[in-house]
């Protein structure tokens, strides 16, 4: 470095003065590309910052044959998003390496989300739902209070300070006493360990009775509730004995808000064969709900996907089918002034858009099985994510980290199954997914690899996970070529625009 | 505004800090203003200001023949130099007093509104200041550190920081600094180590890539040097503002510098666009540097609204209201030091003069073509 204090003369320079002219060549930086439409292609550096570049710049660069005399503007792009460096090594590499670890971050505290699967009995019959069942057997197929007392011990050992209890079923609200019990139990226990606690139920909302309502309020507890579109759909898709899921969905809702307030109660969309004909017709019944945000979940393989290939990626096309039509919608009301954002293009765009990281479960590298999501089963048994619990009702344990009140937390979480996914679960190190442009926005899934490829390691070529994302990530950058978009993409993220 | 002035010294033989007073009874003042012919007053003070001619014989520090002290209020601290020099360091009734810790600088920024000078004066001003410090008001809201560039005192710029920070522990600081120097780590961390959350350092940073930056501020290296220097700085909890002066250099790649800061430094605390000011080095290279106003505004919305819709604190500075876009106003605040800050005739008809952060007395020297009274009926 120059001195600080040193100043020959105060003679004023021109700008070539303080260019670097004894360059030869310029260092390339790690990056990746892609095309994303007839003319752009995107550059992505390692900590997801971006150019879109008219095709063929990216062979320029990497030939280095863009020089600062012919292409000025596009050189001093490069060097101030970290694509080239005049020096072999960057004089600001650390800002690249704090930019990454904060990329990261996400894992440094370590788990949050405890998922507890406090019943497996439902009211509901959905035709999509592998799991529940209608049963008024409690002892079978409630966790048991030794069960909830084991799992609150493990939620106290993780590292994390913040962490979420999550009340799942079957229908959570079948098992109120046992939630009760539960959060009281882990209120006293956080005192101890110095946690902060979030609850959530996940409910259809059919069991929600007026005497539940203070205690959900006094604990602070979110709803999460499901909202499938309007009532031909929710009802064909939830079905319930009086066909009538989506008017006491309706009901709850209105109560929830007026009783919780607006911020506590959410609302989920499950997409099926049928939904996927009505991106609209959904759309518009989220608008009419109030809701501000909606969630277009990408398709679950578990109620689709099998190993065949042509149709999964029959299907995954209808599903993007389906997703960009209802976006269109979503963007249209914005554009007409009623607010509402799609969470997960919002999960991306924060990627993309943001230095910072993002703790979405199920779309991030290291994946968000064990790392941030632990899920406690009804019958003691812990599972790595809510997925691998499925497949665990399918009779396949490759996912099962141990039992409540037999394993140890390094059983669970540093165990040889933990080791074992670990080894695909980052995408920086998996082919086809390793060269990918849209690898920092990405993530990985070994559960999804495993149930419809046979492996957790996956083969991307014919990966549905593959296919969903690049379109959709694809899609995005399209989409924000025009400005305007891009502006309100800024708003999803944030809650505001100027 | 007048900051200093000059008389005839007599018995005065190194520099005497204090404040003044025209009450023969505030004796817990140091320097006593007087109109008159000698009092026994005047033995309970450190010094006499005059502008009667005196002729002395009195075992007391006077400056007589002072052409006009009536800039001088109660309780406002002054130096009084052995050449007969009397200096304003502080006054009582404004709320924008600045200390000049230094005229030297390691930059020469081509807008430089106070241009450096190459002596050192370290030693002087760490005097000084060291000696105003505990007398400046305890409930004083806000001052500005500035120079020059402060940090050049080196350790001496540290213990002044600790002095104002015991001295005046409620007291907003400001400290406008190119920050190069918290390029060295240790010299950030030392400044954490004082641990003041009322210190705030404002850091120009006017392009993206270097060697526009090192263009603007004459420095070769100086882009690197801030940067590294706003990151040890945020290391060490410190609290950050940026700069960027808006002219013909900074304009071009001004959306990729918000850009830069959001993705680089979101970290920062505010982050202050500033128009150009015509004092010092402006004038002489106003050919680089003159853009009006209008004709920057669509860079300057997109490189503001960016930034604010990602949540930054975001302020336009020294701007005329008449030369923003009605969507950019609610940014603009009236930033300009009251005794430089002026209006023009047409401005008198708009109205949003309230409002209006108005104009530097430089600028009458040379302004946007476009200032309009706004009406807004």
């Amino acid at each position: 470095m120059v001195s600080v204090i040193e100043k020959k003369n105060r003679k004023f320079k021109e700008i070539d003065y303080y260019q670097n002219n004894e360059l030869t060549n310029y260092f390339l930086l790690p990056f990746r590309f892609q095309k994303i439409n007839s003319n752009k292609e995107i550059l992505v550096n390692e900590v997801g910052d971006f150019l879109l570049v008219p095709i063929g710049t990216a062979e320029k660069i990497i030939l280095k044959k863009i020089t600062k005399s012919e292409n000025e503007t596009l050189y001093f792009d490069l060097i101030s998003s970290f694509f080239i460096s005049e020096e072999a090594i960057p004089p600001l590499l650390n800002v690249l390496e704090a930019r990454y670890r904060t990329k990261k971050s996400f894992l440094d505290q370590f788990t949050a989300l405890h998922i507890f699967v406090i019943s497996l009995r439902c009211e509901h019959t959905c035709h999509y739902c592998q799991v529940s069942r209608v049963t008024e057997n409690k002892d079978q197929f409630d966790m048991s209070l030794y069960n909830i007392d084991e799992g609150i011990k493990i939620m106290m050992k993780s590292p994390n300070p913040h962490v979420t209890m999550e009340f799942q079923g079957g229908e959570a609200l079948l098992a109120f006493n046992n939630i009760k019990y539960a959060v009281l139990k882990a209120k006293e226990e956080a005192l101890l360990n110095e946690k902060h606690i979030t609850f959530v139920i996940c409910t259809n909302l059919a069991p929600l009775t007026d005497d539940m309502l203070p205690f959900i309020k006094e604990h602070n507890i979110m709803i999460s509730s499901s909202l499938d579109g309007p009532a031909f759909i929710h009802n064909q898709n939830r079905h319930r004995p009086q066909r009538n899921s989506y008017e006491v969905t309706i009901e709850g809702l209105k109560k929830c808000r007026e009783n919780l307030g607006e911020d506590n109660i959410s609302a989920l969309l499950t997409t099926t064969n049928l939904s996927l004909d009505y991106p609209g017709e959904i759309v518009d019944e989220y608008v009419q709900q109030g809701f501000r945000n909606i969630f277009l979940r990408p398709i679950s393989p578990y109620g689709f996907a099998t190993y065949n290939e042509k149709k999964n990626k029959y299907q995954t096309e209808k599903f993007l089918a389906f997703y960009k039509a209802a976006f269109e919608k979503i963007i249209d009301y914005n554009i007409q002034g009623y607010y509402i954002r799609e969470d997960y293009a919002t999960v991306i765009l924060k990627k993309i858009l943001t230095p910072f990281p993002v703790g979405y479960v199920d779309l991030q590298s290291p994946a968000g099985m064990i790392n941030n999501v632990i899920v406690f089963n009804y019958d003691g048994k812990i599972y790595a994510s809510d997925e691998a619990r499925m497949l665990a009702e399918m009779n396949d344990f490759t996912f099962q980290l141990g039992t409540l009140g037999k394993s140890t937390y390094n059983d669970i979480f540093y165990g040889e199954k933990a080791m074992k996914i670990s080894e695909s679960w980052a995408n920086e190190s998996l082919a086809g997914c390793s060269e990918c442009a849209f690898q920092p926005y990405c993530g990985a899934d070994p559960v999804l690899n495993y149930a419809t490829q046979g492996n957790m390691y996956g083969y991307r070529p014919t990966s549905v996970f593959c296919q969903k994302n690049m379109e959709i990530i694809r899609y995005l950058f399209d989409l924000m070529e025009d400005k305007s978009i891009e502006k309100l993409f800024r708003s999803w993220i944030t809650g505001h625009s100027e | 505004m007048i900051l200093k002035t000059k008389g005839s010294p007599y018995d005065i033989d190194t520099p005497i800090i204090g404040r003044v007073t025209r009450i023969p009874e505030n004796q817990e003042y140091e320097i006593f203003i007087s109109e008159d012919l000698f009092t026994k007053n005047w033995y309970k003070f450190k010094a006499v200001l005059s502008t009667i001619k005196i002729i002395s014989s009195l075992e007391i520090p006077i400056i007589h023949s002072i052409k006009n002290l009536e800039h001088l209020n109660e309780g406002d601290i002054v130096i009084i130099n052995t050449d007969g020099i009397v200096n304003t360091i502080y006054r009582a009734n404004s709320n924008h007093n600045f200390l000049l810790f230094t005229e030297r600088c390691n930059s020469n920024c081509l807008m430089c509104s106070q241009p450096p000078k190459d002596r050192d004066d370290t030693e002087y001003f760490f005097n000084q200041y060291s000696k105003a410090i505990p007398l400046i008001p305890k409930n004083c809201y806000e001052i500005g550190i500035t120079g020059g560039e402060p940090t050049l005192l080196g350790n001496r710029f540290l213990k002044l920081l600790n002095q104002l920070k015991l001295e005046l522990p409620e007291t907003e600081l400001h400290c406008l600094t190119n920050g190069r120097s918290f390029a060295w780590e240790s010299v950030a961390q030392k400044l954490g180590e004082i641990d003041n959350k009322r210190l705030m350092l404002a850091i120009p940073l006017y392009a993206d890539v270097y060697h526009i930056h090192d263009y603007i501020v004459q420095a070769k290296d100086a882009f690197n040097q801030t940067i590294q220097g706003i990151y040890n700085l945020a290391k060490y909890g410190q609290r950050i503002e940026i700069r960027i002066v808006l002219h013909k250099q900074t304009i071009p790649r001004l959306a990729k510098l918000a850009k830069f800061i959001y993705k680089n430094l979101p970290f920062v605390e505010h982050i202050a666009f500033m128009g150009l000011e015509h004092e010092g080095y402006t004038s002489f290279n106003i050919d680089k540097l003159w853009i009006d106003p209008i004709e920057y505004q669509q860079e300057l919305t997109e490189a503001v609204t960016y930034l604010s819709d990602f949540g930054m604190n975001v302020s336009i500075y020294n701007a005329q209201l008449c030369t923003l876009p009605d969507n950019l106003w609610k940014y603009s605040r009236k930033s300009i030091s009251d005794w430089k800050n002026i209006y023009f005739e047409e401005c008198n008809k708009c109205d949003l003069l309230a409002q209006c952060g108005g104009m530097f007395a430089s600028g009458t020297k040379k302004h946007s073509n476009f200032i309009k009274a706004i009406s807004i009926s």
